[in-house]
């Protein structure tokens, strides 16, 4: 997973936030990053962990 | 002494205590006096009492309590109708003959490892008042260690039962996930949450947990099992146990008075082995996404109408959490049933394994960042790096505090699923050696 670069961060937050109709005050908008950054980093750390296609999610639905 | 004489006297210390620790957002005097009434009443009448009559607790201000908004920390929440009825665990405990005495403060919307609280003022360290109680638990925690309550009702999610207990040197249960029964709780991620007690002795935690036990159809995550009673089987001792210590991800980072509890922990146990969780930090980061990625959509609507009457530190992290890719929560499900796969693996040739629960000791309030294995890091966010491998696969534990220098910490004493026998055994053992106690606080 490849780590986003500033730029495309911000394009990608205020994309994002427009199709979720989420206010962002620019005041707020450093903080949302800097957190943005840090999930997407930690999600690295799993996002490439290899398993197979049949892997099963932990939850389970009963009909 | 009387049932109503101890709720007396409990609301008597509450009164006096409270202001400086500010562990309570609201104190039920007429209910706790009328419960604690006809306690006496049935006692003098020779009926039966529960196991817990007349005990005073408190509950997270997450659980519903009958004619209070369910605040969940939150200013938004003010506005919601008083609950109808009580949460499930509530009422379970007030069968048992326990007695409500108040709600209690938390993190908002329990996204907080801190115990600071932006509306309700910040939940202190009773053992140092400029130090954190931790959370989101954190009135829950903090009313147990001042002596205000014995015992109160918490929930974790990525350790915010363990993290307090930690913080302030008492007890805590975060029991196998679906365990105990979350009907009538305030949520924050389905995927993760869980209530449990916190008390000043395991005894207190294992009375409380067997009282709370049952299936309930309110709660379709909570399990259908048989009670399993925790109590008739506290004093069985830890001796025979396959007892390891949590290596790798669990070491690192440790401050030292966190390796002088590990240390005493293991050394009163007969510890020789340490293991490694295999991909524990992995693990971690999977629990922090599903957490920000589900607690997010909860609040969704909240983000898009009220995003001002949030804490601004729980504020920008769910507008972070909306935001995150569902490919990436997909997967951090998937891992989840692996790396629990692979841990329980580690259960078929060990019966519990001891690991910290905090990497420090309470920090100071308004504390930003800390030093975690080298690097500066922010403060929130990071507590939880021990506690939340382990949630993320529901395993159980107790937090088991150790008093040491500056301030006690707590150990985590894991166990397989729906072992909380083994794990409440392992503190009571380590109770009768002196190792883990809970510290009274020097000035109350």
């Amino acid at each position: 997973m490849k780590n986003p670069d500033s730029d495309q961060l911000d394009q990608f937050i205020d994309a994002t936030a427009g199709l979720l109709d989420l206010p962002i005050e620019l005041a707020w908008k450093k903080a949302v990053k800097g957190h943005l950054e840090v999930t997407l980093r930690l999600a690295a750390s799993f996002a490439e962990f290899p398993l197979p296609d049949e892997a099963e999610p932990a939850p389970v639905f009963v009909a | 002494m009387s049932a109503t004489a101890i709720a007396g006297d409990t609301l008597t210390r509450i009164a006096r205590l409270n202001p400086a620790i500010n562990a309570f957002t609201a104190i039920l005097k007429e209910r706790a006096l009328a419960k604690a009434q006809a306690i006496d009443q049935t006692r003098a009448q020779g009926g039966p009492l529960g196991p817990l009559a007349g005990v005073p607790f408190a509950a997270k201000n997450l659980f519903d309590i009958a004619g209070l908004p369910t605040l969940a920390g939150s200013k938004i929440n003010r506005e919601r109708a008083p609950a109808t009825r009580d949460a499930s665990a509530v009422r379970r405990l007030e069968a048992a003959d326990a007695v409500l005495v108040g709600a209690l403060n938390i993190g908002e919307y329990a996204y907080d490892f801190t115990g600071e609280n932006v509306h309700d003022g910040d939940c202190r360290n009773p053992h140092d008042l400029s130090r954190m109680s931790g959370g989101s638990s954190s009135g829950a925690a903090a009313a147990v260690a001042g002596g205000l309550v014995p015992l109160s009702l918490g929930s974790d999610t990525n350790g915010s039962i363990r993290v307090p207990s930690s913080f302030c040197g008492i007890f805590g249960l975060k029991p196998t996930y679906g365990r105990l029964s979350r009907a009538g709780t305030f949520p924050f991620v389905a995927s993760l949450d869980h209530v449990g007690p916190l008390a000043r002795c395991a005894r207190d935690l294992a009375l409380a947990y067997d009282a709370m036990q049952g299936g309930d159809t309110d709660d379709p995550v909570c399990a259908d099992r048989p009670v399993e009673m925790v109590t008739p089987v506290l004093d069985t001792g830890a001796a025979g146990l396959r007892i390891a210590l949590a290596g790798g991800h669990f070491r690192a980072g440790v401050f030292p008075e966190v390796r002088t509890a590990i240390a005493r922990v293991a050394a009163a146990l007969g510890i020789k082995a340490e293991i490694e969780l295999p991909e524990a930090r992995r693990a971690r980061a999977a629990a922090y996404v599903i957490t920000a990625s589900e607690g997010a959509a909860l609040h969704l609507d909240r983000l898009r109408q009220r995003a001002r009457d949030l804490d601004p530190a729980v504020r920008d992290r769910l507008i972070a959490g909306a935001m995150i890719p569902a490919a990436l929560v997909a997967k951090a499900q998937k891992f989840r049933r692996w790396y629990r796969a692979r841990v329980l693996e580690i259960f078929e040739h060990w019966d519990a394994i001891v690991a910290p629960a905090t990497p420090c000791s309470a920090p100071a309030l308004g504390q930003q960042t800390f030093v975690l294995d080298k690097v500066e890091m922010a403060l929130r966010p990071n507590i939880g790096v021990y506690t939340q491998p382990i949630s993320f696969i529901g395993l159980p534990v107790v937090a088991a505090p150790v008093p040491v220098d500056p301030l006690p910490v707590a150990v985590q004493i894991i166990a397989a699923p729906w072992r909380e026998d083994i794990a409440l055994r392992i503190a009571r053992a380590l109770e009768q050696t002196g190792v883990v106690a809970a510290p009274c606080p020097a000035h109350t």
